[in-house]
């Protein structure tokens, strides 16, 4: 038995030669693994906004109870004894309309929302609870209470930010499906088309006694290159969008109660698995495509 | 080493190419292998290479029993053989040293044993002043000598060649056959498949001849019958 020689080099340089013998269909691919990553990409962010906002929220268990209009400060006080009187209370702080403003234009620095009226500001408890399962049940209590003229419970929030995180996580599930399967296809048929431009050589090889992987590597590696390819391109148009939205959303007022993720602190997560995704349909698709050729 | 016992093969469109054919080859001998158009020639040959299976009987290449070989075990067997055709399947883009490096490094050769084997079997089959030329260059007797070339450079247990002179002129006929020949008294198997009558029968060697996938005379020292 002969010394095996591992022909890497070999494997690259022919993968390389490949693509570039097929520029206009090895484009389309890439572009589809593009499509396919970014759509993949943004709805994974939108999740992972959601899930942040929804344990942050939980983590500070509170919620507004605001004070009707008309109320003097003696009732008031006595409201704030009742709230507190409910078991699963743990704390009852007043808060003044004027310095819900003034805790609120801390955060801003836009005119707008320095000139803003007072009367959008009202008075209000902030209570906080012991215990989050019983949070709404609280709630419900609380502004079952004469005298309180309604409530903001993050529990709303909280409740909007699951539904966002579900119907991202299975609009993204559905999608990701599909253009994964389209990007299979468009590979398997870049790759078949390297495959049957070189059939005669296959032909060759196999008679001169080629293993199956070893005529398998150079399409396989063209498949991963063009994920490869297609993943980087990805992230960056995916850092630009996400660094667009960011932008967006932290001078909308939408910033006082959304904090999106910055993407420094996520980038790492968001290349290596666009880069393993890349891989994988790279490998996948021309895996299936050589197979045909491989036959006999 | 040859072995068809009872072999038959019908291909799916439903053409029995060989009916119950009977072959024995032994190592180190030359055989040609005769018959008119359509008779099964290459059928016979693309079993021995496991191109194709047989439907029935046994089929034995160099201690390979192909009735039973496994899928990863057909490239190895294939490495026993070398294989020339008369269409010379060479890749026209390669130099000849190209050509010859691309069948050394299937079979996972270093550089050295290819920078060692590649001048050795130029100067056999008489090219070494063509390593660097494209078989577009060349003659259809030189294509066909690199052919020669290529199927021996691993250094097979054995040559078979389905009509290797079916392209060439006379003289490079003669020639190839020869060259064959010589390889042969080095101690390669040959099985050579042709039709044309003159050349077999300058050579006095064993011809199988078969007709409608049927073996129908193998002489020792013969010639081509019908
Ligand atoms: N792939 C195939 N599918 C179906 N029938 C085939 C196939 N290959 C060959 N045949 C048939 O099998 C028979 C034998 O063909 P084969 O190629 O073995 O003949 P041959 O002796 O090599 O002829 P020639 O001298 O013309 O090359 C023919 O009738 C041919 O039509
Ligand atoms: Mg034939």
């Amino acid at each position: 038995m002969k010394r095996r020689r591992l022909n890497l080099g070999y494997f690259i340089s022919e993968g390389f030669h490949s693509i570039f013998s097929h520029g206009l269909m090895s484009f389309a691919a890439v572009c589809m693994i593009v499509a396919c990553l970014i759509i993949m990409g943004s709805f994974a962010l939108l999740a992972a906004n959601a899930d942040k906002m929804m344990s942050q929220l939980e983590s500070e268990n509170v919620f507004y109870a605001y004070i009707d209009e008309s109320y003097t400060d003696e009732q008031i006080a006595a409201l704030e004894k009742q709230v507190k009187s409910i078991d699963n209370v743990a704390s009852v702080d007043f808060v003044s309309r004027e310095e819900a403003k003034q805790e609120y234009l801390d955060g801003q620095t836009n005119e707008l929302y320095v000139n803003m009226p007072d009367e959008v500001f009202r008075d209000r408890l902030v209570i906080h609870v012991y215990d989050l399962e019983k949070f709404a049940q609280t709630v419900d209590q609380v502004s079952a209470l004469e005298g309180v003229a309604d409530h903001r419970a993050e529990q709303d929030l909280t409740d909007a930010f699951i539904t966002v995180r579900n119907v991202a996580t299975a609009v993204a599930g559905i999608l990701i499906a599909i253009l994964a399967a389209i990007s299979l296809f468009i590979i398997a048929n870049t790759v078949r088309l390297a495959a049957f431009a070189r059939r005669e050589e296959i032909a060759i090889m196999k008679m001169c006694g080629a293993s199956d992987g070893f005529i398998r590597w150079p399409f396989v590696i063209e498949g991963i290159l063009l994920g490869l390819v297609g993943a980087v391109v990805a992230f960056f148009i995916q850092w630009g969008i996400y660094a667009g939205v960011y932008e967006a959303v932290m001078s909308s007022s939408a910033s006082t109660i959304i904090i999106p993720v910055t993407f420094g602190s996520i980038w790492y997560w968001v290349l290596g698995i666009f880069a393993l995704a890349g891989i994988l349909i790279g490998m996948c698709g021309s895996g299936f495509a050589i197979r045909r050729f491989l036959r006999v | 080493m040859i072995r068809l016992v009872d072999v038959c093969k019908e291909y799916n469109n439903g053409t029995k190419a060989i009916k119950g054919l009977n072959l024995k080859i032994e190592d180190g001998e030359f055989a040609f292998l005769v018959g008119p158009s359509g008779s099964g020639k290459s059928t016979i040959i693309k079993l021995l290479t496991a191109e194709e299976f047989a439907t029935q009987g046994r089929v034995m290449v160099n201690g390979y029993n192909l009735n039973t070989i496994k899928h990863w075990q057909i490239p190895k067997m294939r490495r026993t053989l070398g294989v020339i055709f008369q269409d010379f399947r060479l890749i026209d883009k390669k130099t000849v040293w190209g050509n010859l490096e691309f069948a050394m490094r299937i079979i996972g050769a270093t550089n050295r044993e290819m920078n060692k084997r590649i001048p050795y079997v130029l100067d056999l089959v008489g090219l070494s002043d063509k390593a660097n030329v494209r078989p577009t260059e060349m003659s259809g007797g030189e294509q066909q000598r690199v052919a020669i070339a290529r199927a021996l450079v691993n250094n097979p247990q054995m040559i078979i060649a389905d009509e290797p002179t079916g392209n060439l002129d006379p003289q490079r006929s003669l020639e190839i056959m020869t060259l064959l020949e010589r390889i042969n008294s080095m101690g390669t198997t040959m099985l050579v498949v042709t039709h044309e009558r003159e050349l077999v029968n300058r050579f006095s060697k064993r011809v199988v001849t078969i007709q409608n996938g049927e073996l129908i005379s193998d002489e020792q020292g013969g010639y081509y019958k019908l």
